[in-house]
């Protein structure tokens, strides 16, 4: 995991890094550069996507992607942070079919944007009943006939 | 797609609730003639919220919580969850639950293998094969209500450790039913390998190639039937695994025959952990105390009996999660139906998307009928279900 981490802190000196434990490293990459270092991840050092997180937080809309290195230990966890009046990330779902579902679904709960996306149809929410203004996992989201604050 | 194509092709829905799983998804299958020439997946239509209500519940009430995600891998989810929160704390538990929680998950693998040998068999009009598994699989229930007093449901992890000791009245009937689970899972795999007819309907199906599966990040017996010896137990190493001695099963075909060669050899394996924990299991406390979660986040992840289940928590210091995100296994592998099911026919196309052992719940057990009137009550059956519990108390008194 050490070789991995030194490799990426040559490739990405403008990235953020922590490491909790032995098997777990965060590193925050700049909006920009989110394509670049996935495909670094996952075609270089041959990673499987686990799968991504969004979270709402005060900083804006986290995206995390949580990269496995089945082969020789460790969680990657790739975090990049969304300004939450422009709250776009590039789609890796044209180039990495991994990704295509959780986009969507990021998307359709969080409302997270993902320019480039070839298919953004909803998919969990309904296609009859569910107004696609809602986005159940915001922090400011109101229940239904619930009008308490959340959190 | 040109219009001469067009009028050659026709959509064959499966779905949105599931003849043969009973389940509700939807599958469009868009056919030319016998062929599958495309296939649109859709899902949601039983979407809970259960990212949205576990920040709402406390980090002792979220395994409850999770653990109803499913029936069938009704200990992974919580396994992963209270390892999510374990990673935040950077906590170390106790030995003896950390073999005990391999018992536990490795008997759930055991009776979910079964499970999916049976319907893959129901699925291909074999119906002894489905009732045969189901049979043999029920030894495995009789050992949960035994250690937990729940045939599902076990209620197993909390933070730090586990819930139910293993007393050692117990030893005897797991072991019991273990070599009775062999045994049968050796005469299932034989059965299975012998016959012709299941060669005939299994071999070249639904192939899910090497690259493929890499690029779905297919998990579990899904992409171990093509050649990815991804593992978790194996990759990152928690619980008691690292002290057994077990093999990560892998065969490079990928089609329907290997995905089930991967789950009957998996069985024996599993078997083959939980005679070692027994054996090796220490004494000590089962769990260790957590005090305090503090801000920070964690991720957890478990070898599920369909692969790999993942959680992360974030924790801002109170006592729930900020965030908590769930991925089950299926959720990689039935986007992998994109590729395997196109270019097969309509029959074959059934089995193929069950190859991959998409999840459902199974939590009512039975309904008797006779002569057309209800047998029992469920309240007549809950108390039989009471009865049994209390039978298998008794015999282990003796």
């Amino acid at each position: 995991m050490r070789e991995a981490e030194a490799k990426l802190r040559e490739r990405f000196p403008d990235a953020g890094y922590y490491r909790h434990n032995e098997n777990r490293l965060y590193i925050t990459v700049p909006r920009e550069r989110v394509t670049e270092a996935c495909r670094f991840l996952h075609l270089e050092r041959a990673m499987r996507l686990a799968i991504c997180t969004g979270i709402d937080t005060r900083a804006g809309y986290e995206m995390l992607y949580h990269f496995s290195d089945d082969a020789n230990g460790g969680l990657y966890t790739l975090k990049v942070i969304a300004p939450k009046d422009d709250p776009r990330i590039e789609s890796q779902a044209s180039w990495f079919p991994s990704t295509d579902w959780i986009e969507r679904e990021m998307t359709e709960l969080m409302g997270i944007e993902f320019p480039g996306h070839p298919d953004m149809r909803p998919l969990l929410t309904s296609d009859t009943d569910w107004d696609p203004e809602e986005k159940p996992l915001r922090r400011d989201y109101q229940r239904r006939g619930d009008k308490h604050e959340r959190g | 797609m040109s219009a001469a194509n067009d009028k050659q092709r026709r959509i064959v829905p499966i779905g949105p609730y599931h003849p043969l799983q009973e389940e509700p998804e939807f599958f469009k299958l868009v056919v030319e003639g016998e062929k599958v020439v495309d296939i649109e997946i859709h899902l949601g239509y039983n979407h809970r919220g259960h990212e949205f209500i576990s920040p709402e519940l406390t980090y002792d009430q979220v395994p409850f919580l999770v653990e109803r995600i499913c029936g069938i891998c009704s200990n992974s989810h919580p396994l992963a969850a209270v390892m999510a929160v374990e990673d935040i704390c950077n906590l170390e538990i106790p030995e003896r639950a950390k073999y005990l929680r391999v018992i536990v998950h490795e008997l759930e693998r055991i009776h979910s293998h079964l499970l999916w040998v049976g319907l893959a068999g129901h699925f291909i009009g074999y119906n002894t094969v489905w009732m045969w598994a189901w049979k043999y699989r029920d030894a495995v229930l009789d050992v949960f209500e035994m250690l937990v007093g729940n045939r599902n449901h076990y209620a197993m992890n909390k933070p730090g450790g586990v819930r139910h000791d293993l007393k050692p009245e117990m030893v005897g009937p797991i072991e019991a039913a273990m070599a009775e689970v062999e045994k049968k899972t050796w005469l299932l795999t034989k059965a299975v390998l012998d016959d012709p007819v299941i060669h005939a309907r299994l071999e070249g199906v639904g192939i899910l190639t090497h690259e493929q599966s890499l690029a779905y990040s297919c998990l579990g017996p899904t992409s171990r039937a093509s050649g990815v010896p991804g593992d978790v137990r194996k990759d990152e190493p928690h619980a008691a695994y690292p002290y057994l001695d077990w093999n990560v099963i892998t065969f490079p075909e990928g089609d329907v025959f290997a995905k089930a060669k991967v789950r009957l050899l998996e069985i024996i394996e599993s078997v083959k952990m939980v005679r070692q924990c027994l054996k090796q299991i220490p004494d000590g406390p089962i769990e260790a105390r957590v005090e305090e979660v503090p801000p920070g986040e964690g991720c957890g992840r478990t070898e599920a009996p369909r692969g790999e289940v993942f959680h992360y928590m974030r924790s801002d210091g109170t006592n729930r999660p900020l965030r908590h995100k769930v991925r089950a296994p299926s959720y990689m592998n039935i986007a992998s139906n994109k590729v395997a099911c196109v270019g097969g026919t309509i029959a074959d196309a059934a089995i193929t998307l069950a190859a991959v052992d998409p999840c459902y719940c199974c939590t009512e057990r039975m309904a008797a009928f006779e002569n057309g009137q209800q047998r029992y009550s469920w309240n007549e059956l809950l108390r039989l279900s009471w009865e049994k519990t209390e039978s298998i108390r008794r015999g282990m008194k003796k």
